[in-house]
């Protein structure tokens, strides 16, 4: 079935006035979606727009508080996800839920066996996940073990998975975040192939030009409504975002500016730490420059973000920040050097969600003159500091003293941006600095790396977003399996070119894409 | 959270009288759950409790003997307070008890012919440094090997306690105790006065108090306090700021050890006058309990240490004239912190039924 007639096949989900409320939040305001046979529907929407729950609904996992749900004509009972995996709904988490030490084909039969029964029809069971695999294109050996898989193999697998189980309507749930470019395409043409046999396909994401690539149609949720539902033919990226945020947006456009002295060099530099490693890494970055690292998820970033935060000492190779070398970084000693941090994950790193935001602003200053006086700490002063830092970066909060973990994700990051930001610092680390942000944060966090850069600061900038990365940057570096590319100037990079590096192409040990 | 009909929610706010309102709730249920205790033993619970009340506060000497019996539980209250908001959790406060009690003997019965404006605060730095040492061991061994400090606090209080005994029937054994395992008496100048001419409330009691204000100073004002809290609430982020978690941790063994090191001191030269193997009935343990139930704050940590002493006492004193056991006191202890730790969990969380 293609999709020009896909408009008139029979419906096989209908979602009907969906309402769910977390206390005072109305997560999904009368949502009603149709879902037909052999169609590819975009979930398109802002983090906390409801997407996540209104498929937790679908799933059984939330109960809705209004609303109806429909399978083929017949009411989906609420709150079982196994009614809905027997009524044929399989679900694709961002998140594997993959058990790394079993094999391929353990992972695809795990609880579809009766748990009491001796022998598992094991061959059987074999032949049906090889048949599948060769029918849709999902090439994986049934026997590999999970934990040696790439990413993609992996998402191939849980796919899979709900195959085995008779899947008719697969819901992906931003299935693109762990895959390089062209896998994302091969992604997108299985998902093709799949509708074309039939299967009903929901496609969750935030990112435009997937849902452009892979749908064909498109569902805008804004603020728990469904705003708008169009055929993908006909809508641009421009509509779509501005459905999605509710308003215009204009991107930050960097200015160009001539590089200034390199600030921090790394030559030679080795680590290790678990199962990631750096080799040979060297890297200068230039006041004035943003230097963009790309990579999949995994090889090596966390890494080499922590080893210009000051936490992991390198085993061979030297740091020079300014001129000088560094023998043993720690965190304060960086700080005190005006390296700005903006950590990966604001909960686990970021901010100590438990404590008040006056207390989390000084956290990396606490011991300063400005602070502290013999061993006490002026909370007075911090509590003027947590005052100027919300007027002046517009944090959304009560007040200093509320608790940080009550502060949306937006705002948690513009705390860390205020207080990072506060002492002009020369060097910006920012790892994965828009990670789970809505669009408006986005593009505050834009603009203050590029007011950093202005100002002369030297931005490091770690990300998985390739259209962050490309619109940002002046220099990009692809790392993977803890090396790194040669610099390549913005203006000479190919998207195509990015996703065979990301790949392992052009590296000494390359190959196929592995993630630890 | 997955088909489960009951789940809790994080409230937003906390309002006041839920902060307040939540644990006299909880001492409630306590109550009426041991009520019921009691009436199966026969009695009746209104009496009983009237008897336990009179018997810890009713009377002069009932509350000075409730004071006395507080005062080692703020000592080892307030640090397992100090340790667990770091969430280094020291269960071996038994442990840090007797080897500040050993230090106090050690130095206390001549070996240091002092006055005892000297001799005093000696014996407090020796008796802190000997809980001290005893918590850095398991604490090294945390941060250096990732050894569960748990297990290593708790299997260290068997190990103190064997090994004072044996110093109890060797080198520190009192040649005059008539064969009692027993040191000498701790000599004059380092003793503790009494607090009430004639009575055992002893001048510990106020060093105790003293201990509570200054750990509230501390946890509120100091630079270390704070670098307990972040340590305690997210080492992660606390390491990623700069904060040196493992020195931080090593300070507040110092700390936790150093307090529970000063109750053996305070029972010693305050009350004892001499070290015997019964000088701690799980004063250490008990610890624990109020801490919790003073949800680690330090000044609630005295509240809390005169309520469980006051059911202890009462206790007993019920248990002479209305001939229920007085085991249920630590029935009523264990009750009130299973509701205190229930009710300080509602007053974070709210249950709803979907």
């Amino acid at each position: 079935m293609s999709r020009e007639n896909a408009g008139e096949a029979e419906i096989v989900l209908r979602l009907a006035g969906i309402t769910k409320r977390f206390g005072p939040l109305v997560a999904n305001d009368n949502v009603s979606l149709t879902l037909r046979r052999g169609e590819i529907v975009g979930l398109l929407g802002e983090n906390g727009a409801g997407k996540t729950t209104l498929m937790n609904i679908l799933f059984g996992h939330y109960v809705a508080d209004e609303g109806s749900i429909e399978v083929d004509g017949t009411p989906l009972p609420a709150g079982s996800p196994g009614a809905a995996l027997a009524a044929g709904i399989g679900m694709v988490h961002q998140h594997f839920t993959l058990a790394d030490n079993l094999t391929v084909l353990d992972n695809i039969i795990l609880g579809t066996e009766p748990l009491l029964r001796l022998s598992s029809r094991r061959n059987a069971a074999k032949a049906r996940v090889r048949e599948l695999a060769e029918a849709f294109g999902l090439a994986v050996d049934p026997d590999a073990t999970v934990s040696a898989l790439s990413v993609g193999e992996r998402q191939r697998v849980e796919i899979l998975k709900a195959l085995y189980r008779e899947a008719r309507v697969l819901i992906l749930d931003e299935p693109t975040a762990v895959l390089t470019p062209q896998e994302s395409t091969s992604l997108f043409e299985t998902l093709k192939k799949f509708a074309d046999r039939g299967l009903s396909i929901i496609f969750i994401s935030h990112k435009l030009g997937e849902v452009l690539a892979a749908c064909h149609r498109v569902a805008v949720l804004r603020g728990g409504k469904l705003v708008a539902e169009r055929p993908v033919a006909g809508a641009t990226r421009a509509d779509l975002a501005e459905l999605m945020v509710g308003r215009t947006i204009a991107p930050p456009k960097a200015e160009p500016q001539p590089a200034g002295p390199a600030i921090l060099e790394l030559s030679g530099i080795a680590a290790r730490r678990g199962a990631q490693k750096l080799e040979s890494l060297s890297l200068a970055l230039h006041g004035g420059e943003v230097l963009g690292i790309a990579g999949v998820s995994g090889n090596g970033q966390s890494l080499l973000a922590d080893l210009i935060s000051g936490l992991v000492t390198p085993a061979t190779g030297t740091m020079t920040l300014k001129g000088k070398v560094l023998a043993s970084p720690s965190p304060r000693q960086m700080v005190a050097q005006g390296v700005a941090r903006i950590p990966e994950d604001r909960h686990a790193e970021g901010l100590v969600g438990d404590m008040s935001v006056s207390e989390n602003v000084v956290s990396e200053a606490y011991l300063t003159p400005a602070f502290s006086h013999h061993g006490f700490i002026d909370w007075k002063k911090a509590r003027e500091f947590a005052l100027k830092i919300i007027k002046d970066y517009d944090v959304k909060c009560p007040g200093p003293e509320a608790r940080v973990r009550l502060l949306s994700g937006g705002n948690m990051q513009k705390l860390i941006l205020g207080r990072v930001m506060a002492n002009d610092p020369v060097i910006v680390l920012a790892n994965q600095p828009t990670r789970g942000l809505d669009v408006g944060a986005v593009t505050y966090v834009h603009e203050q790396l590029l007011a950093a850069r202005k100002r002369g600061a030297a931005v490091l900038l770690i990300s998985e977003d390739l259209d962050e990365l490309l619109s940002l940057s002046d220099k990009v570096a692809v790392i993977y399996r803890g090396q790194l590319s040669p610099v390549i100037r913005r203006a000479d990079v190919t998207i195509a070119d990015l996703g065979l590096r990301m790949a392992g192409q052009g590296f000494e040990h390359g190959g196929e894409s592995h993630a630890a | 959270m997955v088909g489960n009909p009951m789940r809790l929610e994080p409230r937003e706010q906390r309002s006041l009288a839920v902060i307040l309102g939540y644990p006299l709730v909880a001492l409630a249920v306590a109550a009426a759950f041991c009520a019921i205790l009691v009436m199966f033993s026969g009695a009746n619970p209104l009496s009983v409790f009237g008897l336990m009340v009179k018997g810890a506060l009713g009377t002069q000497f009932a509350f000075l003997e409730t004071l006395t019996r507080a005062t080692p539980l703020i000592f080892t209250g307030l640090a397992a307070a100090v340790a667990f908001r770091a969430k280094l959790w020291n269960i071996g406060g038994e442990a840090q008890l007797y080897a500040g009690a050993v230090m106090t003997v050690v130095f206390g019965t001549g070996l240091l012919p002092l006055p005892w404006p000297v001799l005093i605060p000696v014996l407090m730095v020796a008796a802190m440094l000997g809980g001290a040492i005893m918590l850095s061991i398991p604490t090294f061994l945390k941060t250096r090997f990732g050894v569960d400090e748990v297990v290593t606090t708790l299997l260290i209080n068997f190990i103190a306690i064997l090994f004072v005994s044996m110093l109890l029937e060797g080198v520190l054994k009192d040649p005059m105790g008539l064969g009692w395992p027993q040191s000498k008496k701790v000599i004059a100048d380092a003793q503790l006065g009494k607090l009430v001419q004639g009575k055992r409330l002893h001048f510990g009691f106020v060093i105790a108090l003293l201990a509570a204000l200054a750990i509230w100073v501390i946890d509120r004002r100091s630079a270390l306090g704070y670098e307990m809290r972040a340590v305690g609430h997210n080492p992660k982020a606390a390491a990623f700021a700069g904060i040196p978690v493992n020195r931080v941790l090593a300070k507040t063994a110092l700390l936790s050890g150093g307090l529970a090191g000063l109750a053996g001191y305070s029972e010693v030269a305050g009350l004892k006058g001499n070290l015997t193997l019964d000088l701690s009935p799980g004063f250490g343990y008990t610890g624990i309990v109020v801490a919790m139930l003073a949800m680690l704050h330090p000044l609630g940590v005295v509240a809390a240490a005169i309520f469980v002493a006051a059911v202890f006492v009462g206790a007993d004193a019920m248990s002479r004239t209305a001939g229920v056991p007085s085991y249920i006191a630590h029935v009523m202890v264990a009750a009130s912190l299973l509701c205190m730790v229930t009710a300080v969990m509602l007053t974070r969380y709210r249950l709803r039924w979907r």
